[in-house]
């Protein structure tokens, strides 16, 4: 299958901006609308850049004449959602694992239990306790060159792999050159989530039609969390071999502060999205994806629970289990990180940089007025 | 309040701010809620100088000139002022209860300067109301249609869902025409020289839920009405939308870029006698004088992309007869009537965006604007019904908004919305006027209403409104 048949999900997503392109009511929503206008017809390629453009705030759908129970049962966000899965899916690279996707709850807890069994099964053969601390700190129980041994080439795949997949996408439909302005753009539109405020400002929708901005925050504390502790782990591979001081590091440190409070926004921000999810308006996604959604969530938010444990209590207590959890989890998000719900931020960015791009050139659609 | 879109909202609201406690009786289901006010996208502003999302001015005369225009002088002038007035002050109470506006629509750009648009259309502005209203307190009951009330002495007394009475002081009706009633429909048509039953043929482009039940009912205890059963709001549609419900999408923008053709494939009026935007409203009631009430939109290649993508596909064919044959045409008559209207193109250079030199001479009905020749395949063509948007006749009312038995106002019975629309369209329409009468004339039925039963006192909420 190429990515660019027509099969169910984009025929149905191309029903529905038809009919969106007819009425136009929620041009000030986001900016797929805008992007639809300057379209007559809907191509694979154009609706799976305009599925990645979409921010799933839920407001069209709330605002829709022609939602459900209407007879033409139009749910943007849901004909989207299901679109961008068969994105991530099929120009995820290699071809062959793009299909994880499809199974991805399943996938996460696999890899999830694999990881951490064998984290558990490393500690154990090194310290031969779970429970007791040693006197080395963790570098005691995992080497630091197991570690970077270990997680270093994980990465560096998930970040082949991701950029491989988002390059695929961005070719198969090219906006034309960019520019400073359009770059400048679409880096204020990621880093703020422009789109998640609803167009007014004032959020998205989630269990009703009122508008909130508990999914912007929360999603803002997930991605700088996420930021955060990736600087910490940066940083402190700098002093590592630059600076010749290696872990651990005291509380005042700057690894731990960025650690530290990455961790703790991570976690708020995970639990956020997560009980979100749980209490949004069933219509809004696609139901099938739900387990997707909150698998990667959960995952995410593990990850950073298991690394704050690590950091406040593994002095004291069990540091080889909360070291095998962690180092568990990170693998398990680092392994699936290019065939899970961790894709969505990349191709999102990619999406955004193209409509900055877009809508800079000409319409080619020139309306007379109706 | 009787009713649950635009105007019983805005009647609500206001009431409820000035105190009163109000129930609202709302004839749909939660999920169908609204009425017409759902499928809105504008309303139209006076504004002596930019103002959010408008742009220039448009005054207090131009506006009160371009409905005098309109409806051909049927018009109230006292009340239509009003409303006037009223919708250069009301966006912000609007904003104050949700209601969000953005930029006019791409497609849609002439009503920059008149016409202020709702974020998300009519239903992301409802959802708002109902939201400020339930943290108002007002109370809402859905699937409450109200078929009958008892009136004594001109007064209000109660109101009757079914079996269940809920007595009240005062009322406001704001139950919508009759659109979507088709019994009525057909009788207010009547019978055409065919022998055809005309409204059987009509789309709704509304609820389903404005039967006009409340309307009927109200005529038949002796309010006053005003207005025409046959007046309404009409355009041509696409013949595939659905019976009720299509809202906007379903209308047909290519008139002005071809021919239109009736059954037996000819062409019945001009069809670039002016900016569409002038004339997409006329287009209703044309179709609905042919025999079938149906008529076909006919273009060529060249008009593709020129005109707002309508929500169906048209049917397409590589030449005018097999054109013919899709849409259940006479070929040869088709094709005879196109060659002449081809032979009969003058004239020069094609710009849709001014009323150009190219038009027909020698051919009745002529096309004044924009006439090019039928001539580059594919051609396209869409067959089109009448699609009613709402009825005008209603309830005779003055500046109060109060209901009138004998040319004598009730004290604590009012009117707002579509039941009382045809005061000041007695007929003909400007996009976004129904919602600049519904908004004005809902608030100060609001107003009086909480007045009326709280026995007077509330000056200020009236002069606001009134502003
Ligand atoms: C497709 C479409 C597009 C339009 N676009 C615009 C536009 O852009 N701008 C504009 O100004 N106007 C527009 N209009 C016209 C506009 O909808 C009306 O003028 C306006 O909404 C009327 O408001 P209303 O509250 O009087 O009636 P409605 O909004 O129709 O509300 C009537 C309410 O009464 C309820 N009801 C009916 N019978 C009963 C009963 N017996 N008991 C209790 N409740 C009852 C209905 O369920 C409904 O909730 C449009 C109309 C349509 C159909
Ligand atoms: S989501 Fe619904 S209301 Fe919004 S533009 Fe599309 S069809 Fe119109
Ligand atoms: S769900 Fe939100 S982001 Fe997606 S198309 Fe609708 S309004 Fe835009």
């Amino acid at each position: 299958m190429s990515p660019l048949d027509m099969q169910v999900e984009e025929t149905e997503a191309a029903r529905v901006l038809g009919i969106c392109n007819a009425c136009r009511y929620c041009e000030g929503f986001c900016a797929v609308f805008p992007a639809t206008f300057r379209r007559l017809e809907f191509g694979p390629k154009d609706v799976h850049f305009l599925a990645n453009l979409c921010h799933q705030c839920g407001a069209c759908l709330h605002a829709c004449q022609y939602a459900p129970p209407h007879e033409f049962s139009l749910n943007v966000p849901r004909a989207m959602a299901r679109v961008r899965v068969k994105t991530w899916s099929e120009f995820a690279w290699p071809p062959a694992l793009g299909r994880l996707y499809r199974r991805n709850g399943l996938v996460l807890s696999l890899a999830l239990a694999a990881t951490v069994a064998a984290f558990l099964a490393l500690v154990m053969a090194s310290s031969g306790s779970l429970w007791i601390v040693p006197d080395g700190g963790f570098y005691a129980v995992v080497s630091h060159e197991a570690m970077v041994g270990l997680f270093a080439p994980v990465f560096g795949w998930a970040v082949v792999a991701l950029t491989i997949g988002v390059m695929r996408f961005w070719r198969s439909n090219p906006p034309g050159p960019s520019s400073a302005a359009a770059m400048r753009e679409a880096t204020a539109d990621v880093l703020s989530l422009a789109y998640l405020g609803g167009g007014h400002g004032e959020g998205c929708n989630n269990s009703d039609d009122a508008f909130s901005l508990a999914r912007r925050r929360f999603h803002h504390a997930t991605f700088y969390g996420f930021m955060l502790c990736f600087a910490a782990t940066s940083v402190a591979t700098l002093y590592h071999y630059v600076g010749g001081m290696p872990a651990p590091y005291g509380f005042a440190s700057l690894p731990k502060i960025l650690g530290m409070s990455g961790g703790v926004l991570l976690v708020g921000g995970t639990a956020g999205l997560f009980w979100l999810n749980l209490t949004r308006d069933p219509l809004q996604g696609a139901p099938e994806r739900k387990s997707m959604d909150l698998g990667f969530v959960a995952l995410l938010g593990l990850t950073a629970a298991s690394g704050l444990a690590l950091a406040l209590l593994g002095r004291l207590i069990a540091l080889p289990l909360l070291l095998a959890l962690h180092l568990g989890a990170v693998m398990a998000l680092f392994a699936t990180m290019p065939y899970s719900k961790f894709a969505h931020g990349v191709y999102r960015g990619a999406a955004l940089v193209r409509w900055a791009v877009e809508k800079r050139r000409p319409n080619e659609v020139i309306l007379a007025d109706e | 309040m009787i009713g649950g879109g635009n105007a019983a909202l805005c009647a609500a609201l206001t009431a409820r701010e000035a105190g009163a406690r109000v129930l609202l009786l709302e004839a749909a289901p939660r999920a169908w809620r609204g009425g017409n006010s759902a499928h809105v996208r504008n309303i139209r502003c006076m504004h002596d100088a930019p103002q959010d999302v408008l742009v220039e001015a448009y005054p207090e005369e131009e506006f009160w000139q371009d409905l005098l225009k309109v409806t051909g002088g049927l018009t109230d002038e006292t009340l239509a002022r009003i409303a006037i007035r009223a919708s250069a002050t009301c966006r912000p109470w609007l904003v104050r209860h949700g209601a969000r506006f953005q930029p006019s629509l791409t497609g849609a750009l002439h009503t920059a300067r008149t016409n202020a648009f709702f974020l998300g259309g009519g239903k992301a502005m409802l959802n708002a109301y109902y939201r400020s209203a339930q943290r108002l307190g007002v109370r809402v009951r859905y699937e409450a249609p109200v078929e009958r009330i008892d009136v004594q002495n001109r007064r209000f007394v109660a109101a009757w869902v079914r079996d269940e009475r809920f007595v009240a002081r005062a009322c406001v009706l704001a139950a919508g025409g009759f659109e979507s009633n088709r019994e009525w429909l057909r009788e207010a048509w009547g019978r055409n020289q065919w022998g055809e039953y005309p409204g059987d043929n009509f789309l709704i482009r509304g609820t389903r839920f404005n039967t006009g039940a409340l309307l009927a009912f109200m005529l038949d205890i002796g309010a006053d009405r005003i207005g025409d059963p046959s007046q309404s709001h009409m355009v041509a549609i696409d013949a595939r939308a659905p019976l009720y419900d299509g809202g906007i999408c379903t209308r047909i923008d290519c008139v002005s870029l071809g021919v239109v053709v009736n059954r037996d494939a000819e062409r019945f009026y001009d069809e670039g006698e002016d900016f569409w935007p002038k004339r997409y409203a006329i287009w209703g009631r044309l179709v609905a004088q042919q025999r079938g009430q149906i008529a076909h939109s006919i273009i060529d290649a060249k008009a593709v992309g020129r005109f707002m993508p309508p929500v169906f596909p048209g049917v397409r064919a590589d030449t005018l007869a097999g054109l013919a044959r899709e849409l259940h045409l006479d070929e040869a008559r088709l094709v005879a009537t196109v060659e002449q209207f081809n032979a009969a193109c003058r004239g020069g250079k094609f710009d849709h965006t001014v009323l150009d030199d190219c038009r027909t001479e020698g051919i009745a009905p002529s096309k004044s604007h924009w006439a090019r020749p039928i001539d580059t395949p594919p051609f396209f063509g869409y067959t089109v019904r009448p699609g009613v948007t709402f009825t005008y006749l209603g309830l005779k009312t003055g500046e109060d908004s109060a209901v009138r038995f004998g040319g004598v106002p009730s004290d604590n019975l009012f009117v707002a919305g579509e039941m009382m629309a045809g005061n000041v369209l007695g007929m003909g329409y400007a996009a976004g006027v129904g919602m600049t009468i519904g908004t004005a004339f809902g608030r100060i039925a609001g107003a009086r209403a909480a007045a009326a039963a709280k026995g007077g006192g509330t000056k200020k909420e009236l002069e606001d409104v009134a502003a």
